[in-house]
């Protein structure tokens, strides 16, 4: 599969600020991937290098193999949907779908044409005579988004386009904007810092850090595979349980041991356990894998109920069925499934594998 | 330690807007009592009703004993928590949490009793000399909660006090809040519009919708059991599905043979919506089975611990939840069998749960 | 971390653990209260009696002017002043002739520059930007009567000396710095963003600049223009230092000209005054909003 976008080694810094270090993305046409991180990762400021309204400190940026580190963003072909939509407020729904239209000089039956259909995907053509202002932030979101997409350009770039609307409007865009993906066919790069959306969206998801790429690949891959301490708890909710520990044949941490499953460890090495509130479990099958502790809070969240534990000196969080009833304070033993634990090395923080 | 009761409480505003109609609430002592609703459905108005940061138009508050409408919030004996922690810049956390007592004229060993208890149930005694520009937004948050604690009020009132931070800190603190009040066994009146807190904290949850109370009981009967339409639709994620069916033969029969349990006190041929949470169906490959419903996967969101399904079925859109280790594609046609009890059924008309 | 965000109605309500103390009582007003109105009422009369004055002495016949007792209601009006002001050999008719061309020049030469420049500071990266921005509002730290003299020497030497050019020039580069920074406030508070999108759209800078943030900065650039016709129009120290020549000089030494010699025509002063006047009053009303956004602008960030 050739690809639409790629950055080679960005680097861009703001001040004392470094938000971009040798920032490498490589970003197949058609797909839709996910830029996913923590706010302050350097995800708005990937999207701006690539479309060109920031200039990089060192690294290239090729659109569909042509360096494009120069091109103004005009040239870049791109289309961009920004967080705040950034619509022109003097200037009515249709005239701002058609604007880049306009901007490339296209002939008015033709434009009214494009604009008209691009209202009817998006089911806002009772909206296309009114101004911003006169919209919800919903209604606003779509008519930004039919600005991106009345043209057909190399990619759609999407900067957190869904963190304004409402839980409802937002799982409902969600599967919208999956579906536009699909009938079109198109590049979409996609910005957020919910992972919920990243992994329900996305083919590929690259998490970034502090500026860097910690992993990319499909999201059962980054949930079930991650790379490193970082992208595992950045990904899956609750977030993951970690545990310092010393590892060789066994796993020892404060208060609690378990048998080594198969790590590639030796020495005593210091470690990082990470395991997930649902490999956790509140019935005791095998008495070596329990972690011990007493109940800190217990929360029905009505398909599930997460039970927060107190072990020696943290808290770990157990995913137990609906029907759990327990009480603060409660002693309580955990099972583990150790077939998915992970293991993270202390210093480098990457993921140890098995043997 | 107090109950808390609202009684007929009515706000209307100068401008004709009633954002509270007549509102009957009783609080427990030591309850933690979430109201919960989108935003401009009167909870925040009730609460600072409660507080007396608003006056009522019509309606008593009562805290303990105590009826308090007309007293100024100073004079109710409670403690509030803001969205916006509102902290002194220029005080440690540790002067931060002994203002209120000390204004109060609390002699000094009880001041730095009582802020030491609070310091250690919230973890803040590392922190104790900081200033809060130097605190993060949960550390903050905290501060602000041991504010309000070491006050041992009748009552905490909490006006959406995580919205404010991110998911991660978020869920953290929401074990923590609760972990305190059920310590304390304080009375704790929270608002907030994000129905996961709501579920995960109150012992009872009172949902609003334009003033009005839609229904009030603990978390599982909320959801197992929503009393309304709005409640069904407000609470759980992905949200309830709401099924079009007709009573046959001891079942529902929804559009395109979709069967479902039929709760007992049905008439045959009646039309009732069936609320269906989205782990009470299980979708599988279609086999050959006529007893299923039919369907075609529109989309599939792999959570990594579970996969929701969207199903396009004659009966509607159906949200499925299933186990991450079944794997169906996009487009594929599948069957949809429903599992387990009765669920609720509702009358399309009045729109409420129909007991029987 | 919004540590000092107090929620606005909740001062010393006592209950997110502040002070127990009791909340301010709101005193309501009551506009019978009798001796706020008797020194308001006074105070006024004081404040606008020169006003009242000039007014009827630019309409007062010239022998009600020096009557003894004056006259104060018990006149009758007459508009020969008023004539006297507009009539083409008047001394003040070519003075405001010269005010109208002078202020309207320099305003629009300080804004053709000033709104570009302000752009500039807005939004590009510009080395030592903050302290370009200082230097330039630190012209206006001084009375600009401090430097007369060096101008007066500069413009003799360059035979600028009693031109009308030389004047414009002198206020289009004393409204330069403040239009400069009054725009940049208004440019501010346009989010980079619409610029942005209208570029990714296919324009370039320039255009999206025109067709999206310049509808928007009208109201910014009126006010601004205001602000800088206002403070040519009044000028005096320069108009009268420059120009001594009775046929180019502007209105205020104009005006000032009338007194002095044997008999000034105080009705023909009162009425010129009164005329020049007027444009300020209503300009000044016509930006009321802005004279309180441009002084804080800046000073409080979003």
């Amino acid at each position: 599969m050739s690809s639409a976008i790629v950055t080679t080694g960005i680097g861009k810094s703001f001040g004392d600020v470094h938000a971009l270090r040798d920032l490498d993305l490589d970003i197949p046409e058609g797909s839709f991937f996910v830029l996913l991180g923590p706010s302050g990762a350097g995800k708005t400021t990937t999207l701006r290098v690539i479309a060109g309204l920031e200039k990089p400190d060192y690294g290239t940026v090729h659109l569909n193999g042509i360096d494009a580190t120069e091109a103004t963003p005009a040239e870049r072909d791109l289309a961009m949907v920004f967080q705040s939509y950034a619509l022109y407020p003097k200037q009515t729904a249709a005239d701002n779908i058609a604007s880049p239209l306009r901007a490339r000089r296209m002939g008015k039956s033709d434009l009214d044409q494009r604009v008209r259909q691009v209202a009817e995907l998006l089911h806002i053509e009772h909206l296309l005579q009114r101004k911003p202002a006169q919209m919800s932030g919903g209604e606003q979101q779509r008519v930004a988004l039919g600005r991106a997409l009345v043209r057909e350009p190399r990619a759609f770039l999407m900067d957190e386009p869904l963190t304004n609307l409402d839980l409802k409007l937002r799982v409902e865009m969600r599967t919208e904007l999956t579906r536009i993906h699909r009938s079109l066919g198109r590049t979409f790069l996609y910005v957020t810092n919910d992972q919920v959306e990243a992994m329900s969206m996305a083919d590929q998801v690259a998490v970034l850090h502090e500026g860097t790429v910690q992993q990319v690949g499909a999201p059962t891959e980054i949930y079930d595979r991650p790379a490193n301490r970082w992208v595992a708890t950045f990904v899956g909710s609750p977030r993951i349980n970690l545990l310092p520990c010393t590892a060789n044949g066994q796993l020892s941490g404060n208060g609690w041991q378990l048998p080594n499953p198969g790590f590639a460890v030796e020495d005593d090495r210091p470690a990082l356990l990470g395991v997930r509130a649902e490999d956790l479990s509140l019935e005791v099958r095998d008495e070596a894998a329990t972690l011990a502790g007493t109940v800190y809070a217990v929360e029905p969240l009505g398909d599930r109920t997460l039970v927060d534990i107190e072990l020696a000196d943290q808290r770990i969080v157990v995913k137990a069925p609906p029907t759990a009833s327990l009480n603060i304070g409660d002693s309580v033993r955990a099972s583990v499934d150790l077939d998915r634990i992970h293991l993270f090395d202390a210093d480098g923080e990457a993921a140890i594998p098995r043997r | 330690m107090a109950e808390v009761l609202v009684k007929n409480l009515h706000k209307a505003f100068p401008d004709g807007t009633v954002a509270v109609h007549d509102l009957d609430l009783e609080i427990a002592d030591g309850e933690l009592f979430v109201m919960l609703g989108p935003s401009g459905c009167g909870k925040t108005t009730t609460l600072r009703c409660v507080a007396g940061l608003e006056t009522e138009t019509s309606g008593q508050i009562v805290i303990g004993d105590e009826v308090v409408s007309g007293l100024r919030p100073s004079q109710r004996d409670i403690a509030m928590v803001f969205q916006f922690y509102a902290l002194y810049p220029h005080l440690s956390v540790h002067d931060n949490m002994a203002f209120p007592l000390r204004a109060a004229g609390h002699p000094d060993s009880e001041v730095s009793e009582r802020v030491n208890e609070a310091a250690r149930m919230l973890r803040l005694e590392p922190l104790l000399k900081r200033r809060p520009s130097k605190l993060s937004g949960g550390e903050q948050q905290r501060v602000a909660l041991g504010r309000a604690m070491v006050r041992h009020p009748k009552a905490f009132l909490m006006d959406e006090p995580l919205t404010n931070l991110d998911a991660e800190l978020r869920a953290d603190m929401r074990a923590e809040v609760k972990h305190v009040q059920q310590r304390l066994r304080t009375t704790m009146i929270y608002v907030t519009h994000d129905q996961t807190e709501a579920m995960a904290l109150g012992n009872r949850i009172a949902i609003m919708n334009q003033g009005r109370l839609e229904q009030v009981g603990a978390p599982m009967e909320v959801y197992e059991r929503p009393a309304t339409l709005f409640a069904a639709r407000f609470i759980g994620s992905p949200p309830m599905n709401l099924i079009e069916a007709e009573v046959t033969n001891g079942h529902l029969t929804a559009a395109g043979g979709l069967q479902i349990k039929a709760p007992d006190g049905l008439r045959r041929g009646e039309r009732v919506i069936a609320g269906v949470r989205p782990e009470r169906f299980v979708v599988s490959a279609a086999d050959g089975d006529a007893e299923a419903a039919r369907g075609r996967v529109v989309s599939r969101e792999a959570l990594g611990d579970e996969t929701i399904y969207v199903v396009e079925t004659d009966a509607g859109l159906l949200n499925v939840r299933m186990p991450p280790t079944v794997r169906l594609a996009e487009e594929e046609v599948v069957a949809v069998r429903y599992q387990g009890t009765a669920p609720p059924v509702y009358d399309p008309e009045t729109e409420r749960v129909i007991d029987r | 971390m919004a540590t000092h965000i107090q929620p606005i109605d909740l001062a010393d309500a006592g209950i997110a653990g502040e002070t127990a103390a009791p909340p301010p009582v709101r005193r309501r007003r009551r506009l019978g209260s009798g001796i706020e109105v008797v020194l308001l009422t006074v105070f006024a009369v004081v404040m606008l009696f020169p006003v009242i004055w000039m007014l009827e002495t630019a309409l007062k016949e010239t022998r009600d002017i020096y009557a003894v007792p004056a006259k104060v209601f018990s006149f009758s009006p007459t508009l020969e002043h008023l004539k006297d002001v507009f009539s083409s050999g008047s001394p003040v008719f070519s003075g405001f002739k010269n005010s109208v061309i002078v202020s309207g020049a320099s305003t629009l030469i300080a804004t053709v520059l000033g709104v570009p420049a302000a752009y500039a500071y807005s939004r590009f990266k510009i080395p030592f930007k903050k302290d370009q921005l200082f230097f330039i509002l630190s012209t206006r730290f001084m009375p600009p009567v401090v430097v007369v003299i060096p101008i007066f020497l500069m413009f003799r030497d360059l035979d600028l000396l009693g031109t009308l050019q030389g004047l414009i020039l002198v206020y289009a580069a004393f409204n330069l710095p403040f239009t400069i920074w009054m725009m940049k406030g208004f440019i501010d508070e346009v989010p980079a963003e619409y610029e942005e999108a209208a570029m990714l759209d296919g324009y370039s800078r320039l255009e999206a600049f025109w067709r999206v943030t310049m509808p928007l900065l009208v109201p910014g650039i009126v006010a601004t223009a205001v602000f800088a016709l206002i403070f040519s129009w009044n000028e005096f120290v320069y108009a009268i230092f420059l120009i001594t020549d009775p046929a180019n000089r502007t209105a205020p030494p104009a005006i000032a000209g009338l007194i002095g010699g044997t008999t000034i025509d105080w009705g023909l002063v009162a009425a010129s005054a009164m005329v020049f006047a007027i444009p300020v009053l209503v300009f000044a009303y016509l930006v009321r909003r802005h004279l309180v956004a441009g002084v804080t602008l800046g000073a409080v960030r979003r």
